[in-house]
């Protein structure tokens, strides 16, 4: 182990164990208003008339006439609105926020308001979709060739459902005017989006607006963009009382109404000739949702792992991101990956049994290593390490034996075992960290030789304050107690971006790195000193072209193997995680516990959405799976063997040779699992969440 | 009607109604922000405390039970030696995440040590079965009871 990879105590340690840590919800402001939002209760309409009752004093009704900026949210297209116009598009798109002073009160106008819709006919089906908010497309090779000379062709269709994020606290806001400007806190991933959303939705000038993070109890991609509604939304509210508003969200509200992973239908047309695979021709279809939010971006990524971590020379793949009135999707750990990398992974394995090979013999003859060209033409600059994982997972697991062994099991009780393999592109898609991020970092050395980090990534759970805190101390040969960070204030920090795409550390952790070699060399003691740096591509990189979809997706991959062995009882159709063992590369862990804990924590949260976490909505668009009650995510016991292992493989160009990290572990546990699952009941599988209830379908087809 | 119960070892009353929650009488009259809401169904556990001497969800205690009843949030706990050597277990394995689920965590970790000094991993597992905690994987959590269970012997 590197010695930066040793353990040190959590920065936000102390401030949670003993419950003084404030989240947005422990805040209370002086003469503070609380708000609650009135949601349609349609799928699509018109609004025709909103009947409010009299208010009493103290009490307002905030709509899209009090948006004083542009009624439109910032995110990349700017298509969602604060306040619904005359059109709602799906089940709880925001119409009004009711405020005052009782929750309760407010809680009864809202109910007494009545809105009188014009009900339209809604898109629910993707299939069904009239509308295509995003569209790519890329090729290499000559598929319809390999397509045309094949001996075979395999088709099959992947589908893949909702996820949840499910963060312990739910999306919460603070907004108060003051002085001409306004102040925003709250639970929140990326406060310069946030930012950004809050000046148009105002009309205010950039200096007249604060955004604070607050402690956030949990993000995983659910308060990247959704946060930048919900401020927009509390600030107009706190702008038209002149007081501070609150808006916590109960659980239901935060379940139903916030975005999601993108369901997806992937359809795979695989050429073969001679036994070799030729070429894939791949459609990728994911459902937006009402509005585009972030939609552009997960599809691109979705769609440049498409191929998996295989060398396919023909390959065409087509992806749409299309509109139906329902609850838009967003950002999710793995952002558009997970959905592709479930496909292919189960693909190979159906044409593995089809050839008379096991999968895993199939997938290791076109894995790519270092050199191989990428989906886009870029390149794979780095080491692969796919050998030796796949090598240590079978020390661990006995996965090529209990593959045979487990084949046509007959009994009550039958196990499977399933292996996947997978990357996780680090930093953000295409050249965005280059020509849109353009990310700052600072440090600032303090009169009595104290250090302060500032930067805008916020620590959201994953450790970010202690992993930049190690870096700069260590760079400078200081004592980690002597750097600090606090949660990002705009007003303090410079746009280093946004903490999103398992960049933060990598990306802006370099730069601090970098800022911390300069100020060694400066450094004067007693003195302030304030040193700042500024993004630059590295040199090695072919620069992406969105347009042509072609170059450098990334600079580099994390690379994974996952094996997960079930047990089906096939009497109750219930199933029971043997044990998950996951070997991931992420470069050099600047912290071994924090690696571990984003490897565990992450694996389960992907077993969660392969086994249980099923969401669904009604012929209506009502999202029926709105509380944990009926979504259910792994709990303590579900899977008590989860071991995870670190495969040191340094990065040259991250800060001690770190890369991406927190979106890896979730990538491959569908694959896995399915394939345990498949090995298990001996049937092809294609669908994720793959339930009980479906495994209860298949017994019963296999029995009939 | 005042109701009348020991919080976190002081003699307290409050005016609330005895069907408001205990969650949102802790929370809002007597700023103990320690104990969190995370679903206000009884099923996350984000907001648990000890009620004479069991790990409950707040959220589902009505105040009109809890007459004379003795109740340690975080707040209360986090005064104790036991707290200290959980505190330090859970540090040393970086269990923290984000932090919500943690008050629960800890009173959670208290109850299945107070009820058994040497757990095993499954009983431990079982013992935290009612937090949930979307962050860590529930290992490091694990990881850290055992270490209490073992530094603190004779504490509980």
């Amino acid at each position: 182990m590197e010695k930066i990879s040793k353990s040190a105590k959590k920065k936000d340690h102390d401030a949670k164990i003993s419950g003084r840590a404030l989240y947005v919800d422990d805040h209370v402001m002086e003469g503070m208003l609380h708000g609650r939002l009135l949601r349609s209760a349609k799928a699509k309409a018109r609004i025709a008339d909103i009947l409010v009752p009299e208010l009493p004093e103290g009490y307002f009704v905030v709509g899209k006439s009090d948006v004083t900026g542009i009624n439109q949210v910032h995110i990349v297209l700017d298509d969602t609105p604060v306040y619904a116009e005359e059109l709602v598009e799906y089940v709880g798109d925001p119409i009004l926020m009711v405020v005052g002073p009782d929750f309760k009160e407010v809680e009864r106008i809202l109910h007494e308001i009545v809105v009188v819709y014009e009900e339209l006919v809604p898109v629910l089906d993707m299939r069904k979709a009239d509308t295509v908010f995003f569209n790519y497309n890329y090729a290499k090779g000559n598929i319809d060739q390999a397509l045309e000379e094949a001996d075979r062709v395999f088709i099959e269709t992947f589908q893949t459902g909702y996820q949840e994020q499910a963060y312990l606290e739910t999306q919460g806001i603070i907004a108060y005017p003051h002085n001409g400007r306004m102040t925003v806190r709250g639970s929140l991933q990326c406060p310069y989006y946030v930012h950004g959303a809050v000046a148009k939705a105002l009309g205010y000038a950039g200096k007249d607006v604060q955004i604070i993070q607050d402690v956030t109890g949990g993000g995983f991609g659910g308060k990247e963009a959704y946060p930048s509604i919900l401020a927009a939304q509390t600030a107009v509210a706190a702008k038209k009382a002149n007081k501070p508003v609150k808006v916590i969200f109960d659980r239901r509200e935060d379940m139903e109404f916030t975005s999601k992973r993108h369901p997806s239908i992937s359809t795979y047309k695989v050429a073969v000739k001679n036994g070799e695979i030729t070429g894939m021709d791949i459609d990728v279809m994911f459902n937006s949702g009402a509005y585009t939010t972030l939609s552009p971006v997960v599809l691109q990524r979705g769609l440049i792992c498409a191929n998996g971590v295989y060398r396919i020379d023909n390959l065409r793949v087509a992806g749409r991101a299309v509109k139906t009135n329902t609850v838009p999707c967003g950002a999710y750990r793995g952002f558009g990956a997970p959905q592709t990398f479930f496909a292919v992974e189960m693909i190979m394995d159906h044409i593995a049994k089809e050839l008379g090979m096991d999968s895993l013999e199939l997938k290791e003859k076109y894995m790519v290593k270092q050199g191989d060209a990428t989906s886009t033409s870029g390149k794979y600059h780095f080491h692969v390490p796919l050998p030796e994982m796949i090598e240590r997972i079978d020390e661990l697991t006995a996965y090529r034996a209990k593959r045979k062994l487990y084949q046509n099991q007959t009994g009550r009780y039958r196990r499977g075992i399933g292996l996947s393999m997978f990357f996780h592109g680090c930093g953000f898609t295409g050249s965005g960290e280059r020509d849109l991020i353009k990310a700052v970092a600072k440090i600032r050395k303090n009169a009595d030789d104290t250090v302060e980090v500032l930067a805008s990534n916020s620590d959201i759970g994953q450790g970010l304050k202690t992993t930049f805190c190690k870096i700069v101390a260590d760079t400078l040969g200081i004592s980690y107690d002597q750097v600090y960070i606090d949660n990002p204030d705009t007003d303090r920090v410079p746009d280093s971006g946004p903490t999103v795409a398992s960049r933060s550390l990598m990306t802006v952790g370099g730069l601090l790195q970098r800022a911390a070699v300069k100020l060694k060399k400066e450094w004067k003691t007693g003195e302030e000193q304030v040193i700042e740096e500024h993004y630059v591509e590295p040199d090695f990189v072919i620069p992406f072209s969105l347009a042509e979809f072609k170059g450098d997706a990334y600079p580099t991959y994390s690379w994974s193997v996952n094996a997960i062995e079930v047990e089906v009882d096939t009497l109750t159709a219930t199933t029971k995680v043997i044990g998950a063992w996951g070997i991931f590369d992420v470069g050099v862990p600047i912290d071994m516990n924090i690696i571990q804990g984003q490897m565990q924590g992450g694996f389960l949260q992907g077993i969660g959405y392969a086994s249980m976490e099923q969401m669904d909505y009604n012929d209506k668009g009502m999202i029926r799976n709105n509380s944990f009650s009926d979504y259910i995510i792994p709990t303590a016991v579900d899977v008590p063997t989860l071991v995870t292992e670190i495969m040191n493989n340094p990065y040259t160009h991250g800060p001690y040779g770190a890369k991406g990290a927190g979106e890896l572990p979730l990538v491959g546990a569908a694959p896995a699992y399915v394939e345990a699952m498949e090995n298990a009941l001996g049937a092809n599988l294609n669908k994720i969440p793959f339930t009980t209830e479906d495994t209860m379908r298949i017994l019963q087809e296999v029995n009939k | 009607m005042m109701i009348k119960f020991i919080l976190n070892g002081q003699a307290v009353t409050s005016a609330a109604k005895a069907n408001e929650r205990l969650l949102d009488v802790l929370r809002d009259e007597f700023r103990l922000t320690g104990v969190k809401c995370g679903c206000k169904e009884g099923e996350c556990g984000a907001c648990s405390v000890i009620l004479d001497g069991r790990l409950v969800n707040t959220c589902m205690v009505a105040m009109g039970s809890i007459e004379g009843s003795t109740v340690m949030t975080i707040e209360g706990y986090r005064e104790t030696e036991r707290f200290a050597v959980l505190d330090k277990a859970y540090a040393a394995v970086s269990a923290v995440q984000c932090g919500f689920c943690i008050p629960g965590m800890m009173l959670a970790s208290e109850c299945i040590l107070a009820n058994n000094p040497n757990p095993t991993e499954a009983q431990i597992r079982t013992g935290i079965s009612g937090n949930l905690c979307r962050c860590t994987g529930y290992n490091a959590i694990v990881e850290a009871i055992a270490i209490a269970a073992k530094e603190g012997r004779g504490l509980w």
